[in-house]
């Protein structure tokens, strides 16, 4: 059964009897459905267009939310051989909120690392709903200063809600693992490729995405702050967060012309969670090619630049 | 115009700040409800003298008291693009800009200054609360990166005295992108040795403490001084439980490793002119420092502080 987003509605309805005619069909032979069908995929597909072709930014948010959108999981799944992943902070515990480890991305050795919000009650739980705390920092940390050891580039996915403002998280240094994040990234020699796939929340998702190149999908956000929690915040009234995620400009369109991301990678019509593996792969191409230049310079140079893109961020913006 | 603006405009905002005086006079301690008269207050840099808490205070006299003499030279800091989202709520965020920068005479939540700190040239960054609540957008991060760059041509220490609630939430993605480039502009000053001392003052929280404050070889809090990553409340909001007596304090935080020291305000010029003459490798300045305070004993004085008022 698909997940539909309230506004996906009219597309719910029509995808609603092209499940119920073919039901029909199996049950009674000599009905020829086919020419009914193919003209309700079409027009399903014509409204899929048309509501996704002018999403607002809360309407993207929910996509970006979209409880069926691929994670971490899925990426890796679908984009690393010998995926092995690597535990802990040594020092305090794992956090599985925060996934990394190595493996062969079109075939040369990464360090992917990225945020898993887990599927199902449980596996949502065990994740914390990819909230790292300090120790998913540290760990991050730990096995980017790793790959910058062996040479080894790095890629991170970003999908959080934000860092888990909680006791613990608070008593053992949240603020001091996010700060040493931002450090860590912005002092590796190796390639580093971040990729915005879902939500783009704060501070915990800066944390690793401080990169070469910040890619992100077509329906993703990023943003200072949750839609929700800025409608509380400047609003004082939750009932404005459609308003917040207007006013915050979250879309990687928006980002793009702050000059804050590299590339929007596009997805497949209707969102990442109606054809995964497709957008997978363009995903996948996407890393491909932004990774490519990177291999060209040399790594003190690398560094260097990568800390005057950030420099020189806001500085000017364009039209 | 001329006779106008020259002796009657000075006069009349002369009796317009005349009049502010006298409500002043006494000011309410806010933790022990004491009144306080004005002139010692100020003269206590703003502790209060009855329970010793340590009230919020602005880049004016932070710069006065931890400079030489109370002599140093502001910067101009660089200018940034004003309002880059057209961001509004109930009200313009250009406007709300606008009415800050009338009512506190300044451009935005932070000031650099340098000059001498027991006979050491230094660079301060102060960072003012009652700018906005001290939030990190465009302007406070060109501010930091201002301040680093100047220490690294004077090859001075940077010292910041760090207050926020967190990014400027109005200019969206742009205030979180500070976070990385503040980060930037404290690796400037590591790579070539510089000292970067931070002090957390009250409150200092979000994405200024998960940044460059968080960031410092030494890191000193005031007594009392609230400091986290997320906000109390909605610490509270997600778990539905009541916080800890003292959570997030500066003594909460020291017991937690995440500070080197928690330091009076009283000894906090002592104590800055002390750690710089040392990571300097120089021969201590007695003339100007004041003796030093025992660790131990200053470690407890200010844990019995936050006590009081935790
Ligand atoms: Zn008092």
């Amino acid at each position: 059964m698909r997940n539909y987003l309230d506004f996906e509605k009219p597309i719910a309805e029509l995808e609603g009897s092209i499940r119920e005619l073919e039901a029909t069909a199996n049950g009674s032979s000599g009905v020829n459905i086919a020419e009914e069908v193919a003209k309700l995929r079409a027009k399903a597909e014509q409204q899929i267009k048309l509501i996704y072709s002018k999403l607002t930014p809360w309407q993207k948010t929910q996509v970006a939310r979209h409880p069926d959108r691929p994670h971490f999981g899925e990426y890796v799944a679908g984009l690393v051989e010998d995926f092995t992943p690597l535990a802990g902070d040594r020092a305090f515990a794992d956090d599985k909120a925060i996934i990394g480890g190595l493996g062969r991305f079109r075939g040369r050795s990464v360090m992917v690392i990225g945020q898993e919000k887990g599927r199902g009650t449980e596996g949502r739980v065990r994740h914390n709903f990819g909230m790292a705390r300090p120790e998913g920092y540290r760990k991050a940390i730990r096995l980017m200063e790793m790959a910058d050891r062996f040479g080894i580039p790095v890629i991170t996915l970003v999908d959080t809600p934000g860092a888990y403002p909680g006791i613990d998280a608070e008593a053992r240094g949240q603020a001091e693992a996010i700060a040493r994040g931002i450090d860590c990234c912005l002092s590796l020699k190796v390639p580093f490729i971040a990729c915005i796939v879902g939500e783009g929340g704060s501070g915990g998702a800066v944390a690793i995405a401080a990169a070469d190149r910040v890619l992100m999908y077509e329906h993703a956000i990023y943003s200072v702050a949750s839609p929700e929690a800025c409608a509380a915040i400047l609003w004082s009234s939750p009932d404005k967060t459609q308003e917040a995620a207007e006013a915050l400009k979250v879309t990687s369109k928006d980002l793009e012309r702050l000059g804050v991301i590299d590339t929007i990678v596009p997805e497949p019509l209707g969102g990442a969670h109606r054809a995964p593996e497709e957008a997978i792969r363009t995903l996948g191409d996407a890393i491909e090619a932004a990774m490519a230049p990177l291999f060209a310079m040399e790594a003190g140079q690398l560094r260097e630049a990568r800390r005057r893109r950030f420099l020189e961020m806001g500085r000017v913006i364009g039209a | 115009m001329n006779w106008l603006t020259n002796n009657v405009l000075p006069r009349i905002r002369a009796l317009g700040r005349k009049k502010e005086v006298p409500d002043k006079l006494w000011e309410k301690c806010p933790s022990c409800g004491q009144m306080i008269f004005h002139r010692d207050l100020e003269e206590a840099q703003r502790v209060c003298p009855h329970c010793d808490h340590h009230m919020r205070i602005g880049p004016a006299q932070r710069f006065a008291a931890m400079f030489d003499n109370g002599d140093y030279s502001l910067i101009e800091l660089p200018e940034v693009i004003t309002d880059p989202l057209k961001f509004r709520d109930s009200k313009r965020y250009g406007d709300r800009l606008k009415d800050a920068r009338s009512k506190s005479g300044d451009q935005d939540a932070m000031k650099v200054a340098h000059g001498l700190m027991g006979g050491n040239h230094v660079v301060i960054a102060v960072q003012n609360f009652g700018f906005m609540g001290g939030s990190m957008g465009l302007a406070v991060g060109e501010a930091l990166i201002a301040a680093s760059k100047l220490a690294l041509a004077q090859e001075a220490p940077l010292i910041v005295f760090a207050a926020s609630g967190g990014a400027r939430m109005q200019e969206g993605i742009l205030s979180l992108m500070q976070m990385p480039r503040t980060t930037i502009a404290v690796q400037r000053l590591r790579e070539v040795g510089l000292p970067f001392i931070v002090i957390l003052t009250d409150p200092t929280t979000g994405g200024v403490t998960a940044s460059y404050a968080m960031l410092g070889d030494i890191q000193i809090a005031e007594p009392g001084a609230l400091i986290g990553f997320a906000g109390p409340r909605v610490i509270e909001q997600t778990i539905r439980e009541k916080l800890p007596e003292g959570f997030q304090r500066a003594e909460y935080l020291l017991e937690h490793g995440m500070l080197d020291m928690v330091v009076h305000r009283h000894e906090l010029r002592a104590s800055l002119l002390r750690l710089v003459d040392l990571l300097r490798n120089r021969e201590a300045k007695r003339i100007v420092a004041a003796p030093a305070p025992e660790p131990v004993a200053a470690a407890e004085a200010s844990a019995e502080n936050g006590d009081k008022h935790g």
